[in-house]
């Protein structure tokens, strides 16, 4: 271990405030799980007992199932187009010279920085105005808006962390375009593209504004927690349904996060 | 020749992500600004051009005090978002030397989890039988329920700080850790103290990440609608919340055209203006 500079020696109070931040961040959102096993209807203290009523309630919900079925339709395709859509790109971006680079850049990151309820509302206008039925599809539509951004976030800095003149030596020894794409970039920017593949399913997954205006008859999961919200009694099974999200957003979300981390390639290369 | 064929051939690679993204961004914002300028009767429209929505944007005081209140809000959200990421940022870039990934996995993983159960978990905790209440009874330190907590303007300022927090801390924190080690050790040589070197050094070194952090929640934040819903209340409500009435059940789609557009004007103008300040202030420092 390398030595360390006075400046970055340890700082008690410090490492405190980092814990209790910490705290701050997942504290609140365990409250779902916890609730969600505690036999009331409320969700407050003391705790009652230990009940899995709430699960077995909204596991026999028709309706909760539709609308996650929906939710994993319209996140697998957005999170497919978008991917590939990220693919293109951050290979343009990081393998030519462009004129014009950053503002294009730009433009196509500024979903990020747009409230949702101004992309949501105007989508909302153009969709009507051009006579389509509000749908699942509409809401894919979105979706794929505010996720290329994320997608190409991601693939950018594994295009950039792969060596060029692999692409340069496949196209020497011959391979035309397309199989040099798939037999060398491909392989290389993987870990990226399953990374960007789980990043936007979720983001689509567990996205409620833009899928509010642009969903029809049809709801997805938030829209259809949306509308439980209203009902007190219900609240427990929202809790239960909560709690499970959570869980499957937190695992999908670390394995992007890891096979997304910086020197993926690297240490893979370095393995003994 | 060799250059403008190399661009070409980048923008050829491009086009299908850059027509998705002008297409589904351009043609929307056109046809919200054309709407803006029409009126709405019954189910459809009068789309003869007037200036009657932006006008009662600025003449109906309920528009100016949401407006007002959205900004306030937001800008309250983000300074206190902001004060509290920052020493989290600063303590993995310069004290956590094992396992950073982690640390930065671990303060970014909540804000990709859904949301609206992040905000829905504040109502359970602030709410009139919530955890804090119900905690505070069953410890015997209060008799009533503290009602200040939820349905407050202070409900929706606490929920947004949380739920923003990773777009905090990941600008603070690339910004520190871009910052050269050496510079810090110069500055103590010299005989600058810890408060010294912060203020003189680090603090104006990490400022292009405080900018970003600043804009990359207030920006969202103004326009959010989703908190102050669940947990806002009456006194918490938003311009957002006007906006999505004025689309569904108020249905005078021109009139929340405008304000999306008043919405989106002011922000913009607040952004080039602190950015402007910002970079002044900086280059006086520098």
């Amino acid at each position: 271990m390398r030595e360390v500079s006075y400046i970055e020696r340890s700082n008690r109070p410090l490492h405190v405030y980092a814990l209790m931040y910490l705290a701050f961040l997942y504290i609140p959102v365990l409250f779902l799980p916890l609730f969600s096993f505690n036999d009331a209807v409320y969700a407050a203290f003391p705790l009652k007992g230990f009940t899995t009523k709430w699960y077995e309630q909204m596991l026999a919900s028709e309706p909760m199932f539709a609308a996650l079925t929906n939710s994993i339709k319209v996140g697998a395709t957005t999170a497919l187009l978008a991917t590939v859509l990220g693919i293109f790109g951050a290979k343009a971006v990081t393998r030519y010279r462009m004129p014009g680079k950053q503002p294009v850049v730009f433009v196509i990151m500024l979903p990020l920085v747009i409230p949702g309820i101004i992309l949501g509302v105007a989508l909302l206008i153009l969709v009507t105005r051009l006579g389509i039925n509000l749908s699942l599809y509409t809401v894919t539509l979105g979706h794929i808006l505010i996720s290329v951004p994320f997608a190409m976030a991601t693939l950018i800095p594994r295009f950039e962390g792969f060596d060029k003149s692999m692409e340069e030596a496949s196209a020497d020894l011959g391979a035309n375009a397309w199989s040099t794409f798939w037999r060398v970039t491909l392989p290389m920017v993987f870990p990226g593209v399953l990374a960007s593949y789980l990043l936007c399913f979720t983001i689509s997954f567990d996205e409620f504004i833009m899928a509010f205006f642009l969903a029809g008859t049809d709801p997805t999961l938030p829209i259809f927690i949306w509308g439980q919200l209203r009902f007190p009694l219900l609240l427990p099974r929202v809790l239960a349904l909560g709690a499970c999200i959570l869980a499957v957003s937190f695992v999908l979300v670390f394995i992007a996060q890891w096979l997304a981390r910086p020197g993926a390639i690297r240490s893979l290369d370095s393995r003994p | 020749m060799f250059l403008r064929s190399e661009a070409i051939r980048g923008y050829t690679l491009l086009s299908p992500t850059l027509v998705v993204m002008m297409f589904g961004m351009c043609a929307p914002f056109a046809i919200m600004v054309a709407v803006s300028f029409w009126t709405q009767h019954a189910f459809d429209f009068d789309t003869t051009f007037t200036l009657g929505r932006y006008q009662d944007v600025i003449d109906k005081p309920i528009y100016m005090a949401l407006m007002l209140r959205s900004l306030a809000i937001s800008g309250a959200c983000t300074v206190v978002t902001v004060l509290l990421a920052y020493p989290m940022a600063y303590y993995v870039a310069f004290h956590v030397h094992r396992h950073k990934l982690i640390w930065i996995i671990l303060m970014t993983l909540p804000f990709w989890t859904s949301y609206l159960l992040r905000v829905f978990a504040w109502k359970v905790i602030l709410g009139f039988n919530g955890v804090i209440n119900s905690g505070l009874k069953g410890l015997g330190l209060i008799e009533q329920p503290l009602e200040f907590l939820l349905y407050s303007p202070t409900a929706v300022v606490i929920t947004l700080a949380h739920a923003w927090a990773a777009f905090a801390i990941l600008p603070i924190y690339v910004s520190l850790e871009k910052i050269d080690r050496s510079l810090l050790e110069a500055a103590t040589d010299l005989g600058d103290g810890p408060v010294k070197r912060f203020l003189g050094v680090t603090l104006p070194l990490s400022l292009p990440g405080i900018i970003a952090a600043t804009l990359l929640i207030f920006i969202p934040t103004v326009g959010d609608y989703v908190t102050p819903a669940l947990v806002g209340g009456p006194s918490g409500i938003m311009l957002a919340n006007n906006i999505q009435a004025q689309f569904g059940k108020v249905n005078d789609w021109p009139m929340g055209a405008a304000l999306a557009m008043a919405m989106m004007i002011t922000v913009a103008v607040i952004s080039v203006v602190y950015i402007w300040v910002t970079r002044k202030a900086a280059g006086r420092i520098v």
